[in-house]
C-alpha cells in the first residue's frame, strides 16, 4: 500500500478494537480487552489500563526479560564496571554491544569495557553441581586480567534455579580484591517484561554504589539526569546543552556513564527524570535518603527540551542561570525553527503510530506532533500504569503474583548525608507557581481524546493496526522493523534509531524532523509494484502475426 | 582503540569467556525452524531468549522473523511450563494458524526437566493441535554446544518426526545444507537443478529469510520445505549432509530410521570441498556433471590463476562456526594463503584435529583453538599479526584496533548485506569470495601504496 489515502471519516476505535479482538481465543480476548482501550478523556480523567502484565504465551510480542532489563538497558552504557553474565553463553552473547549505548572515555587509556562480553558460558556440568566456583573463578580472572574498579555479576534463568548465591560471591571477592563487586538478581524469568529488570538494576545500583564518594563539586548548579542511556548519541547533546547553560551534571543514570559519577551522584541539588519508567526508583529512594527532589523533564522534542531547560532554572531560581538558560533555548529554537517549517509543510496531517518502550512511545510523540503529524494510537511495550494514566493512580495499582517478588528497598534519611535541597516555604513557592514535584501525568493526557491505547501491543494486533489506519510511519523495534515494512510502511526503530540520530534537544530534534521527512515523503516505497503490476491489461497478439 | 584493555600477554583462562565465537543452541534451533513451510518456532523459555533470537536474526537478514514464546514466570519456573506451553499451542494453532510449530526448549526450561513430548500429548489429548497439524520438537539447553548444534538438532527432529518410508523409492538426493544462508541453500538448488537432479533441500530457508518487498506482508512466505515434502525424504536414493556437526547427525538418524544412505561431506566452500560435493553428487544421482557446471568451474581457477599473486603468502586470522572454517581453511591454503588463528567457540576437540591435519604441511605452527573466544584470537594477532581477518561483524573491533582487512563472514553479520542474497558456496561462491578476499586487498593496497607506485592495473 505505497499510496497513503487519508481517510476523511474518523475512525471508530470501538469497533476497531472488536476487529482486534475478534480472532483471539475466548481468554487471550478477554485479557487484551483489558490493555486495549479507547483514550476517553471526556471526564478529564484518563481511562484505567491493564499494564505490567503477563504476556500470554504463544502470542509473539514485542517484550524481553528482566535481564535484559537490568544487563542491556540500565548497566548496559556503563563504560568502567565490568560485567560479568553469569548463565550459558547465549544472554552474554546477545547483549553484547547491541544496544547501542555510545561512550566517550575521557582519554585513551580510561577504561572502556563496553565492546567487551564476559560470560562464564556455564555447561552441563555447573548447572548439575553448581555455578558458583566458576562464577567465583571468572570473577578472580577478570580482575586479574583487567583490574577494573567495579565488577557487576547479573544472573540469568539457570542461576536462580539451581540456587546459585551470586550475591555470596560477590561478597566474598569484593572483600578479597578490595574493589567493588555486586550481583544482580535478574533471572529472566522474574516479573513480566525488562521492567522487572530496571528495578532490580536501580536498587542494586542504590545499595552498593550510589553515594559512596562525596567528594564536593565545583559546579554552583548540579544535577543529575535519570533515565537517559545515550542511544545515538543523546546524553551528549544534553550534556552540551546543560554545559552552555552553566548547568553541573554530576551523572547520569546511565548514558555515558562510569562509575565514579554513580558513586558521587548523590551531591546533586536536583534529580531530573528522562525516563520515568526505568528510573523512577532510583529518583525516589535517592529522594528519600539524601533529600533530593525529583522532577520529570523531557529532552525529546525542541519545545519540549525548552520547556525542561526552563523548569530546571526555575528550580534553582537564580537570574544569571535563567538568562543563560533564556539564551540556550533562543538560540536553539532558532536553530530548530526554520528546519521544521520546511519540514511541516511537507508531514503536515500525515499519521504516526507508537508503540515501543516505556517513555519512548510518549516522548516522541512531541516531535511528531511538532511538525504537524498526529499520533493516531500508541503504546508501551513494558510500562506500568502510572506511565499512561500518570502517578496519581500509584496508590491504586495492585500488588501481583509478578511485582511482589521484586524486591522493594527499606529506605530511611542518610543521617550523615541527608540535606533539605529546599526549604519548606522555598517548596511552597515553587509549588505555588505550578512546579510538580515528583511527578509523571502519563501518555493519555497528552494524547487525542478517542484514540486507541495499547499496552503490549501483539504481532497480530500491529498487523490489524496498520491495515485499518494505514498511518505514514510506525515507530517500534528490531523485531517489528521488518513485518511493518514488508507491508509497505516506513518504520523508525526508536530503541534503535535506525542507527542514526542523536533525537534528543534542539540538534536531535532538526535530525528526527529531517529523519521522517525522509521516511514519508520520500519516492523509495513508489517502486514496490513493478510497470506491468500497476498496469494490468492483458497484451496479445494475432497468431498471424508470427 | 576500542578494545584497549586486551593485552598482548595471553593469561590462562578457565572460567572467564571474553568475546564469545558462539552463541546459544535455541537460535539455531529456530533458525532451522523456519527453514519449513508454514512453521511457526516456538521458544520454551522465558521471554527474553525469543526476543534475543528473533532481534540477532531480524539483523542479519533485514527480513521479519516470527516465533512464540512460553513466557516463564517465576511461578512456570517453579512448578514447571506445562501451562504456559499449553496455553501457547492453542493460541498459535488458533491466532497464527501454522501447519507446524516446532518448539525448541531454553536453559530455563530444561533445568526445570519439562518434558515437551508429554506436553505435546496433553494438548494433542485436549484437542489443541487441529487435525493434520504437527508439534515438533527439540532439546536445545543452551549450556550445551551452540548455536550450530542447536540447528543440528532442529533438523535431526525433522526426520525423527516427518520422515517415512512408502516403499517406494522416489529418485529425488536429499541434501541436508548445514547453517548456512538463504543464498547457500537457493545455490544448492540451483547447481542441482543445473545437473538434472531432484533434490529436496531441508531445512530451506531460501524465499523465507531473503523474501522479495511487495507492499504485502505475509506471516508465511512461500519459501521453505513442506511437510508433504519432508515425509518423502526417507525414499530418497541418499543424503548428501553438508557439515559434519550441523548435518550430520540428521542424515546419520535418517538412515537409521529409513535406510537412506549418507555420505557426510564438508560445507562446499571453496575449490575442493565444491569438486568433492559434485563428485558425491552425481555418483549418487548417477548423473555426468553437466557443462555449464564445468564452466563454473572453470571460471573460478581462471580468477585463481589470474590473481594468485595477492593471495600467495597472506596470513589469515579466522573466527566462526567449525563446518565453515575446515573448508574455509582448506580453500585459503588451497590458493597459497596461510591460516595462522583459527577460532570456534563451539566445543569440540574433532575441530583442532581436523584443521591441524588440513594444515600440516603449510601451517605446521597454526594456532587453533576449538571452545576458545574472539579475545584469544585478538591476542594471538597482537602478537603474529596478520594480512586478513575474517569472521562476523564483531570482527570489526579488531580490524580497526589493529588496521587489518576485515572479510565479514559468518553469523551474525550485522552491519553489512549480501549474505541473504550472494552464496559463499559452489564454485559462484568461490568467486565471489575470492573476489572479496582480493577486494580487501587490493583496497588495502591502493589506500597504503606509495604515490609512485600507486597502480591502475592490477
Amino acid at each position: 500500500m505505497p499510496e497513503n489515502k487519508h481517510r476523511s471519516a474518523p475512525i471508530d476505535t470501538a469497533g476497531v478494537k472488536e476487529e482486534l479482538l475478534k480472532s483471539y481465543p475466548a481468554k487471550v480476548a478477554r485479557k487484551r480487552a483489558k490493555q486495549i482501550v479507547v483514550n476517553d478523556l471526556a471526564g478529564g480523567e484518563s481511562p484505567e489500563i491493564n499494564a505490567n502484565v503477563r504476556t500470554i504465551p504463544g502470542i509473539i510480542t514485542q517484550r524481553g526479560c528482566t535481564y535484559a532489563g537490568c544487563k542491556g538497558v540500565v548497566l548496559g552504557p556503563t563504560r568502567d564496571i565490568l560485567n560479568i553474565t553469569h548463565g550459558p553463553v547465549g544472554c552474554g552473547f546477545y547483549s553484547w554491544l547491541t544496544r547501542r549505548n555510545q561512550t566517550r572515555p575521557g582519554s585513551a587509556d580510561e577504561e572502556n569495557f563496553m565492546m567487551y562480553c564476559f560470560t562464564t558460558d556455564m555447561q552441563e556440568e555447573e548447572i548439575v553441581f553448581g555455578g558458583e566456583k566458576k562464577l567465583r573463578k571468572a570473577v578472580q580472572e577478570a580482575y586479574d586480567i583487567f583490574k577494573p574498579k567495579a565488577i557487576g555479576i547479573f544472573s540469568t534463568c539457570p542461576v536462580g534455579l539451581i540456587g546459585d548465591d551470586v550475591h555470596s560471591v560477590a561478597r566474598d571477592m569484593k572483600e578479597k580484591l578490595g574493589i567493588n563487586v555486586f550481583g544482580f538478581s535478574c533471572e529472566g524469568y522474574k516479573g513480566v517484561s525488562q521492567s522487572a529488570g530496571h528495578h532490580i538494576a536501580n536498587n542494586q545500583l542504590f545499595k552498593h554504589v550510589i553515594g559512596l564518594d562525596d567528594t564536593k563539586s565545583k559546579a554552583k548548579f548540579r544535577i543529575n539526569m535519570l533515565g537517559e542511556y545515550n542511544i545515538g548519541g543523546d546524553a551528549f547533546v544534553i550534556e552540551e546543552l546543560l554545559e552552555k547553560c552553566g548547568i553541573g551534571l554530576v551523572a547520569t543514570f546511565s548514558g555515558n556513564s562510569t562509575y565514579d559519577k554513580f558513586a558521587n551522584s548523590h551531591i546533586a541539588d536536583l534529580n531530573c527524570v528522562m525516563c520515568h519508567r526505568s528510573i523512577n526508583y532510583v529518583a525516589d529512594m535517592m529522594e528519600e535518603k539524601y533529600g533530593i527532589p525529583w522532577i520529570k523533564v523531557n529532552f525529546i522534542g525542541a519545545e519540549a527540551t525548552a520547556k525542561s531547560l526552563k523548569k530546571i532554572a526555575e528550580y534553582f531560581d537564580d537570574k544569571g542561570l535563567s538568562e543563560k538558560v533564556a539564551e540556550a533555548v533562543s538560540a536553539g529554537m532558532a536553530e530548530v525553527k526554520a528546519v521544521r517549517e520546511d519540514v511541516r509543510s511537507r508531514c503536515e496531517g500525515k499519521t504516526a503510530m507508537l508503540f515501543v518502550g516505556g517513555s519512548r512511545a510518549h516522548h516522541y510523540q512531541e516531535l511528531f506532533r511538532e511538525i504537524g503529524m498526529k499520533t493516531v494510537s500508541a503504546g508501551y511495550e513494558f510500562a506500568h500504569r502510572d506511565d499512561y494514566e500518570g502517578r496519581k493512580v500509584l496508590p491504586t495499582i495492585k500488588v501481583d503474583a509478578d511485582s511482589r517478588n521484586i524486591e522493594e528497598l527499606k529506605v530511611e534519611k542518610d543521617p550523615g548525608k541527608f540535606r533539605a535541597r529546599k526549604s519548606e516555604e522555598e517548596l511552597k513557592k515553587l509549588s505555588g507557581r505550578g512546579f510538580e514535584w515528583k511527578d509523571y501525568n502519563g501518555m493519555m493526557p497528552d494524547m487525542e481524546s478517542g484514540a486507541l491505547i495499547i499496552d503490549d501491543i501483539s504481532h497480530h494486533e500491529t498487523e490489524r493496526m496498520i491495515e485499518i489506519y494505514k498511518p505514514d510511519v510506525f515507530c517500534a523495534g528490531i523485531k517489528e522493523k521488518y513485518i511493518i515494512q514488508k507491508m509497505g510502511i516506513p518504520c523508525k526503530q526508536l530503541h534503535s534509531y535506525d542507527y542514526g540520530g542523536p533525537y534528543a534537544g534542539f540538534k536531535g530534534a532538526v535530525n528526527f524532523y529531517r529523519e521522517i521527512d525522509r521516511m514519508v515523503n520520500n519516492g523509495i516505497w513508489k517502486f514496490i509494484k513493478s510497470p506491468w503490476q500497476a498496469n494490468t491489461c492483458l497484451v496479445g497478439k494475432f497468431a498471424s502475426e508470427d | 582503540m576500542l578494545l584497549r584493555h586486551t593485552a598482548k600477554e595471553i593469561a590462562d583462562r578457565e572460567a572467564l569467556v571474553v568475546n564469545p565465537a558462539k552463541t546459544c543452541q535455541p537460535i539455531g534451533a529456530m533458525y532451522a525452524s523456519l527453514g519449513i513451510h508454514k512453521c511457526f518456532p516456538h521458544s520454551h523459555g522465558s521471554q527474553g531468549c525469543c526476543a534475543y533470537h528473533r532481534s540477532a536474526l531480524s539483523r542479519h537478514y533485514k527480513e521479519p522473523v516470527i516465533a512464540g514464546t512460553s513466557s516463564f514466570t517465576e511461578g512456570s519456573s517453579v512448578f514447571g511450563g506445562q501451562a504456559n506451553l499449553l496455553e501457547a499451542i492453542n493460541n498459535i494453532f488458533t491466532i497464527y494458524d501454522p501447519e507446524v510449530i516446532a518448539v525448541h526448549t531454553t536453559c530455563l526450561s530444561e533445568t526445570i526437566g519439562d518434558d515437551v513430548p508429554q506436553i505435546v500429548n496433553k494438548a494433542r489429548e485436549e484437542g489443541k493441535v487441529p487435525k493434520g497439524k504437527y508439534v515438533i520438537h527439540v532439546n536445545t539447553p543452551s549450556y550445551v554446544g551452540s548455536h550450530i548444534t542447536g540447528f543440528s538438532g532442529m533438523v535431526k527432529s525433522m526426520v525423527a518426526y516427518f520422515a517415512e518410508n512408502s516403499g517406494k523409492k522416489q529418485k529425488q538426493v536429499n541434501i541436508i545444507p548445514g547453517f548456512v544462508e538463504p543464498s547457500d541453500m537457493r545455490e544448492l538448488k540451483r547447481i542441482c537443478s543445473e545437473m538434472g537432479i531432484k533434490t529436496v533441500v531441508f531445512p530451506d530457508t531460501s524465499g523465507v529469510l531473503d523474501s522479495p518487498q511487495t507492499g504485502r506482508y505475509q506471516l508465511y512466505p512461500k519459501g521453505g520445505v513442506t511437510v508433504k515434502t519432508l515425509k518423502t525424504i526417507g525414499d530418497s536414493m541418499g543424503t548428501i549432509a553438508l557439515g559434519q556437526l550441523a548435518s550430520g547427525p540428521a542424515a546419520k538418524a535418517l538412515d537409521a530410521k529409513c535406510k537412506v544412505k549418507y555420505e557426510i561431506l564438508g560445507l562446499p566452500i571453496g575449490l575442493n570441498a565444491t569438486d568433492r560435493f559434485i563428485d558425491a553428487l552425481r555418483k549418487m544421482a548417477g548423473v555426468s556433471v553437466p557443462e555449464s557446471i564445468d564452466e563454473e568451474r572453470g571460471q573460478l581457477i581462471d580468477i585463481l590463476t589470474d590473481m594468485h599473486q595477492y593471495f600467495f603468502n597472506k596470513k589469515v586470522a579466522l573466527f566462526g562456526d567449525p563446518d565453515h572454517l575446515v573448508s574455509l581453511v582448506e580453500f585459503l591454503s588451497d590458493i597459497g594463503m596461510k591460516p595462522v588463528h583459527i577460532v570456534t567457540g563451539t566445543p569440540g576437540a574433532k575441530f583442532e584435529t581436523r584443521v591441524r591435519e588440513i594444515l600440516k604441511d603449510k601451517v605446521p605452527d597454526v594456532n587453533v583453538r576449538a571452545a576458545g573466544d574472539v579475545f584469544l584470537l585478538h591476542q594471538w594477532i597482537k602478537n603474529a599479526p596478520v594480512d586478513l581477518l575474517i569472521g562476523n561483524t564483531y570482527g570489526k573491533y579488531i580490524a580497526r584496533d589493529e588496521d587489518i582487512p576485515f572479510l565479514r563472514m559468518g553469523f551474525p553479520v550485522f552491519d553489512r548485506i549480501g549474505h541473504s542474497y550472494f552464496p559463499t558456496l559452489g564454485y559462484k561462491g568461490a568467486m565471489r569470495l575470492a573476489e572479496r578476499i582480493l577486494n580487501a586487498f587490493l583496497d588495502r593496497q591502493d589506500r597504503d601504496a606509495p604515490e609512485e607506485s600507486f597502480e591502475l592495473v592490477m
